[in-house]
């Protein structure tokens, strides 16, 4: 595999910085600000048609028969189609391909997609799925994953073994059974996370428009337009150069737009049925039943160490709820035991991971994919550690800290790593050595750490090309063009290029524009997961600026017959560095390289270097970079109400070269928030039939301005040897240890241990009254046998 | 069907519209003026949100003959309207908004904007609880409302000629000698 070169952390020239590290402003900040940016559901063409689609009322049943006869009657409906229609399964991840975008034959949760209707409005629409008649034979239902593992019959997906896994892993790592004997404390619990979503504002929402040469155009809300392309040409049996993906302006995404989705064949089938553009537009429940959200985990945790605070070994059992359908499962399985390995350096780890299937809606990758729920697991159970050893909960995480240029115990390599600096950031800004331990009761601080990967090696269908294209193509004008697969889903890849670029051109921001996410346009890149897009498509970003500064560079060098180390580009021109009254504007510059050489342009691309542990699995989450996180957390818990108010988070992060510090702080403000509203507020839950129990944003209870508490966002830049001029992820990483902090601030504030998310305050004062319990069951022992200390 | 008359970003309209439609599908769909979002349709998000006689209301709970004789604003309206006062670029409230990285997706922001008009409209110099109080009907999933409150009290502090609020990350990096430019 060619693995491109690395372009190393330094500016273009070796020294500062014209563009990057800069609180620039966003390339389509503005046409978002007044109203112009286009999202898919702006998108009105001439004839278009409405569809909708009918769902299962049931969460486990064979379907009898459909009767689409009086639906098709209606005048003003121009098709209705049911799982016949489109039978191909497709799936994101090659092996486990077990979904169709209409159930055949069976429905596997309440909302699965059975039937759809195209029709001049949606009015009529709606009308047609009420005359569409569907007989069930229901099946028993699972909605407790213990229950699906332990159970056969009847199974969800048809599968050789006979029973409802979707998948297992266990993995072990040096001998962790020798650690458990011989170490001085070993700490074990279980620990539960419940299910969450996304919650993007925008709705998923596709149109579809087939030409009279049968060319199918797409636009979806997708954060992955890749993906959507090849299982569009998969499910439609159509060649894949006959269909064009386009991702118009997205709001929000969050991993819950990462699946190709029933709406994007559905619509892409019915324009080439009708001969007219199609729109699919989402409610609000219907997204909730889309889901694709956090995985509900069972997890049991033993954490082994010395009296030092050495962790010595880690041991972990979990259950995964996976609902209805594989999604990107199997990653998710092998996520929840691989990204533990960090930031602490243990010598033993062993995990056993089984995701099942569940008659709930599927769930799938959401922000801090498969490793959130673990790391709230392992961050407690530490912090508990610490406590029993009565070691400062920061002190412990330093002590067991993993190190730079180093190796995880299960094979990940690891470059920067600014963790010990995330940790005396927070520690320094809460005050933690004066606060910790300290505030009144009620009150406390709580401490918890993180890693995530920047993009990994694991390109979800094997193959050997680039993980990331860039095209650049240059106006003798002196704009620069750049074209790029990578998804702007709110994130801002599409300024970080940009940015770039200019970085590299030596031009003004204002002279380059990006074109993304179009698939007859933009070379390809594998989309916005993983938190890949800054670290990859920023690498192909300066591999395509470089070629072409070369070409430029040269042109000038010849013209002005200087060595080319004379010759700079910055600030929107070309100059002869040893006499600066040489120079010309970059156009001037790029229509000399154009006379000297060709029509300017350039590609450029990035793939992982080789990755991963040498075992089965073992590159499934090799990341070419880790970003890490410390977290403090504030609390103030109502020990009459159990009500948790929390008025302040601090979050530190590392995330490599901020390439826009103001934007970094974004992605870090915007991942606590939704830790701390996944722990306290919101619940992707099902009542007993398998119905979601609020698919509102009123019942799922998302944080408004009031309920969010203050954040401090502080970066640090450990400079990645390998990322874009050293940066490195700072989406997703946030998140994961906001949870983890909470809990232990929690148990600062009035010595309980929260283990079971979310933290109600029915939870919270049950654990105070089983605590006040314990205390007089303590006191009581210790007063009847006075001396004898209590074992 | 019935006909609808009222002034849209300072313009007379003419319309009509099926009896059942809401203000927001006139809006969206009718009049084809789309920067007025729909995340909900049930008055739990507010993306939604425009100005009726400047007050913020849910387009998306109100029936589209709400706007007879009214005079309403969204946010396609807001630059216009403030050119024709004589104002260069864009409102001020996005310009900050945008300045301060406040729109990610962008998707709740014609919605948070304009409630951020209507309350600086009526209080030009409003305390944080008053910002979070007028901004909590307003859902955003990806700021964490750090930047929008920045970008609120940014634009309160430029109408006032006062130094714009520091954001922490930006206090941290001076701290650390690594004082960011514009
Ligand atoms: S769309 Fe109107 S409040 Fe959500
Ligand atoms: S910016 Fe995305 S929802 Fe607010």
């Amino acid at each position: 595999m060619a693995a491109r070169d690395q372009h190393g952390p330094q500016a273009p020239w070796g020294d500062a910085f014209q563009v990057v590290g800069k609180p620039h402003r966003k390339v389509d900040g503005m046409a978002k600000a007044t109203g112009q940016a286009i999202y898919t559901d702006d998108i009105q063409l001439p004839g278009m048609l409405h569809a909708k689609l009918l769902r299962s009322p049931h969460a486990h049943a064979n379907i009898v028969s459909i009767d689409t006869q009086k639906a098709r009657a209606i005048p003003g409906v121009h098709a209705v189609i049911t799982g016949a229609d489109l039978p191909t399964r497709y799936g994101v991840i090659p092996w486990t391909m077990d979904e169709t975008a209409l159930a055949v034959d069976k429905v596997r949760f309440i909302g699965d997609p059975v039937a759809a209707v195209a029709a001049v409005d949606e009015d009529t629409a709606n009308l047609a799925l009420n005359a569409i008649e569907v007989e069930y034979e229901l099946l028993h239902a699972y909605l407790d994953p213990r229950e699906a593992l332990e159970r056969g019959e009847p199974t969800i997906h048809a599968n050789k073994r006979g029973n409802n896994v979707s998948k297992q892993v266990d993995l072990a790592f040096g001998d962790v059974d020798e650690a458990l004997e011989s170490a001085d404390l070993v700490v074990e619990g279980d620990y539960s996370f419940h299910g969450s979503t996304h919650g993007a504002i925008e709705p998923h929402c596709a149109v579809a428009q087939v030409d009279a040469q049968g060319l199918l155009t797409l636009w979806s809300s997708t954060q992955i337009t890749h993906y959507v392309h090849r299982a569009l040409a998969h499910v439609l049996d159509l060649p894949a150069h006959r269909i064009r993906v386009i991702q118009p302006s997205l709001g929000g995404a969050f991993g819950g737009k990462s699946d190709p989705f029933a709406l994007e064949f559905v619509t892409a089938k019915m324009a080439q049925m009708t001969g007219r553009p199609v729109k699919m537009l989402w409610t609000r429940e219907e997204v909730f039943y889309a889901h694709r959200g956090r995985h509900p985990m069972q997890m049991h945790y033993k954490t082994a160490a010395d009296k030092d605070g050495k962790v010595r070994a880690v041991d972990a059992k979990i259950l995964i709820d996976g609902g209805s359908y594989s999604s990107f499962g199997l990653v998710t399985t092998y996520y929840s035991g691989q990204l533990l390995t960090g930031p602490y350096a243990f010598p033993a780890y062993r995990f056993d991971s089984t995701r099942v299937f569940t008659n709930k809606p599927p769930c799938g990758p959401k922000r801090g994919h498969g490793s959130v729920q673990p790391r709230f697991a392992f961050e407690v159970q530490l912090d508990e550690v610490a406590e029993k050893l009565g070691i400062d909960p920061i002190e412990i995480r330093r002590r067991n800290y993993l190190g730079e240029h180093t190796q995880t115990v299960n094979g990940q390599r690891i470059t920067s790593n600014g963790f010990l600096e995330c940790l005396d950031k927070v520690e320094r800004a809460s005050a933690w050595k004066e606060r910790h331990g300290k505030l009144p009761s009620g009150r406390g601080l709580g401490v918890a750490g993180s890693m995530y990967i920047s993009g990994t090696n694991y390109p979800i269908y094997p193959n050997d090309m680039p993980q990331a294209g860039i095209q650049l193509k240059v106006d003798r004008s002196g704009l620069v063009m750049v074209f790029t697969g990578g998804n702007d889903i709110g994130q801002g890849s599409n300024s970080v290029v940009a940015y770039l670029v200019a970085e590299e051109l030596g031009l003004e921001l204002d002279a380059v524009r990006v074109i993304a996410a179009d698939t007859d346009l933009c070379p390809v890149d594998l989309g916005a997961y993983s938190s890949r897009v800054t670290f990859m498509v920023g690498n192909a970003a300066i591999d395509a600026a470089r070629k072409l500064r070369k070409l430029v560079v040269q042109a000038l060098a010849e013209k002005w017959e200087v060595p080319e180390q004379r010759v700079r580009l910055v600030g929107g021109f070309a100059v002869d560095l040893e006499d600066p009254e040489r120079h010309v504007p970059s156009r001037e510059a790029f229509q000399l390289a154009e006379a000297r050489f060709d029509t300017l342009g350039s590609t450029g691309s990035y793939n992982t270097p080789t990755l991963g542990g040498d075992y089965r699995g073992g590159t499934i989450g090799a990341s070419p970079a880790y970003s890490f996180t410390a977290h403090i957390v504030e609390v103030e818990v109502d020990e009459e109400t159990g009500r948790i108010r929390v008025p302040k988070v601090w979050c530190a992060h590392d995330c490599g070269r901020a390439l826009n510090p103001m934007l970094v702080a974004g992605q870090i403000e915007g991942s606590v928030y939704m830790g701390i509203a996944e722990a306290l507020l919101e619940n992707h839950d099902m009542n007993r039939f398998g119905l979601h129990a609020g698919p509102s944003l009123l019942d799922y209870r998302m944080p408004t301005t009031i309920d969010t508490p203050e954040i401090e966002a502080l970066i640090v830049e450990s400079v990645d040897p390998e990322g874009p001029y050293g940066a490195k992820e700072a989406g997703e990483g946030p998140l994961h240890s906001a949870i983890p902090a909470l809990s232990n601030a929690i148990f600062d504030a009035c010595g309980i241990r929260l283990r079971h998310l979310p933290f109600t305050p029915a939870k919270v004062l049950a654990a105070l009254r089983e605590k006040r319990a314990r205390e007089a069951a303590d006191a009581s022992v210790s007063t009847s046998t006075s001396s004898t200390p209590a074992v | 069907m019935r006909v609808i008359r009222f002034v849209l970003n300072g313009d007379p309209v003419e319309t009509a519209a099926p009896a059942h439609w809401t203000l927001l599908e006139l809006l969206r769909y009718g009049l084809k003026l789309t920067g007025s979002k729909q995340g909900c349709d049930k008055g739990d998000c507010g993306a939604c949100t425009v100005l009726v006689g400047g007050k913020p209301i849910l387009a998306c709970l109100s029936l589209a003959a709400r706007a007879e004789g009214q005079e309403i604003t969204t946010i396609e309206g807001l630059m216009p309207l403030h050119k024709s006062r004589g104002g260069s670029g864009a409102d001020p409230v996005q310009e900050a908004f945008d300045a301060c990285g406040a729109l990610q997706c962008g998707f709740c922001q014609p919605g948070m904007m304009l409630s951020t008009r209507a309350l600086l409209n009526q209080h030009p110099q409003p305390s944080r609880e008053q910002i979070q109080a007028a901004l909590s009907g307003n859902l955003c999933r990806c700021t964490g409302y750090t930047q929008i409150l920045q970008a609120v009290e940014t634009a309160i502090a430029q109408s006032t000629g006062a130094p714009a609020p520091q954001p922490a990350w930006a206090r941290d990096r001076e701290l650390q000698g690594q004082e960011p430019q514009s």
